[in-house]
């Protein structure tokens, strides 16, 4: 029973992480862009 | 360990689908497009990042009010068949998470929003967040039957902060955007609320139906469609849009009257007899799109 709690944990940890990775991955992005906007820049 | 322990899922981290159904994404579907509209109709034209900026704080901080809502109402949640199932009163999520979330997403979104736009369109979308918690969930709703009257108001931002979050400042048109979905909000959510009466009354939250009854609703929902109906059609009556807004505002406001008559002629009181407010309610949601969307084909197009 603990193990399968534990692999329920685990997984949800990992889904979690990978959720998060792709949103502050997708922010620095971002955040590159406004400043390229905000510095007038036009490529 | 008991078994018990092991097994309640509030012990278990939540899963993170579980955070995004906390935003309510169906309502903030409609907080997006109007948000995008105000954006699109205003005389300035930023660029597609910024404007994208806007829109994506705009939808967060319609999330964080989400969130926040449910972390406040667990306990009404969980009285209501309609709700039973969201992430909290289901236990699969802390009322700490939530906490944490609703007031981070808030935060991020107005932060994010000074920074990109300015901080006029960063202050409107902090006013109408605190609103939305503070006045309307915490205050208005557990107490008055005018709860919907006066918290339509936090619904009612989302096109002026897309207008300011262009222009830096405030104009008529968009207060007028402002006016027609503040004015659209008591007969939308009162024909919701006459067909799921019963939930709101096992819950104890006094939703006009509840207090005043069907007849007196349903007579108040035809009152407020007539001024709902004038400030649609007075962008057009002031020169701000052209005819296709004016003569399609017009059709639209007159069906929703039609419609809201017939409600206000039903005198049934049993949900499966509430046709014309089912039919009422679906055509609301309609209105505003269709509305909105014709206000920017109209800007854009010079029609």
């Amino acid at each position: 029973m603990v193990k399968v709690e534990d692999e329920i944990i685990r997984k949800r940890q990992r889904e979690r992480a990978r959720v998060m990775a792709l949103l502050l991955g997708a922010f620095v992005i971002l955040l590159f862009f406004i400043t390229i906007a905000k510095t007038g820049m036009n490529w | 360990m008991p078994a018990m322990e092991m097994t309640n899922p509030a012990v278990l981290p939540a899963d993170w689908r579980d955070f995004v159904a906390l935003t309510k994404p169906r309502v903030m579907s409609l907080v997006v497009f109007t948000g995008l509209c105000g954006l699109l109709a205003a005389p300035v034209q930023l660029p597609l990042v910024l404007g994208f900026t806007a829109i994506l704080c705009i939808a967060l901080g319609a999330g964080a009010c989400g969130a926040l809502n449910q972390w406040y109402e667990v306990d009404v949640d969980a009285k209501m068949r309609r709700t039973a199932k969201r992430p909290l009163p289901a236990g699969r999520m802390s009322r700490q998470s939530a906490l944490h979330f609703g007031v981070g997403l808030g935060v991020f979104s107005v932060l994010l929003m000074g920074l990109a736009t300015n901080w006029l369109a960063a202050l409107m979308l902090l006013v109408s967040i605190l609103f939305y918690v503070l006045i309307y969930t915490v205050w208005l709703k557990p107490r008055t039957a005018q709860n919907i009257v006066i918290g339509g108001a936090a619904g009612a931002f989302p096109p002026l902060i897309g207008w300011v979050a262009a222009t830096g400042h405030v104009a008529t048109l968009p207060i007028l955007l402002f006016a027609i979905i503040f004015l659209w909000t008591p007969p939308h959510f009162w024909a919701l609320s006459l067909f799921v009466r019963s939930d709101y009354a096992a819950a104890g939250i006094p939703m006009l139906p509840v207090v005043a009854g069907f007849e007196s609703t349903r007579r108040q929902i035809f009152l407020y469609t007539l001024p709902m109906a004038a400030s649609a059609v007075a962008p057009w009556l002031l020169g701000l849009t052209g005819p296709v807004y004016g003569v399609s505002a017009a059709v639209f406001s007159f069906v929703f009257l039609v419609l809201a008559g017939r409600v206000a002629a039903n005198r049934a009181t049993q949900p499966k007899d509430m046709e014309a407010e089912k039919h009422l309610f679906a055509y609301s949601v309609f209105y505003l799109f269709a509305l909105f969307a014709v206000l920017v084909a109209d800007r854009w197009l010079g029609w």
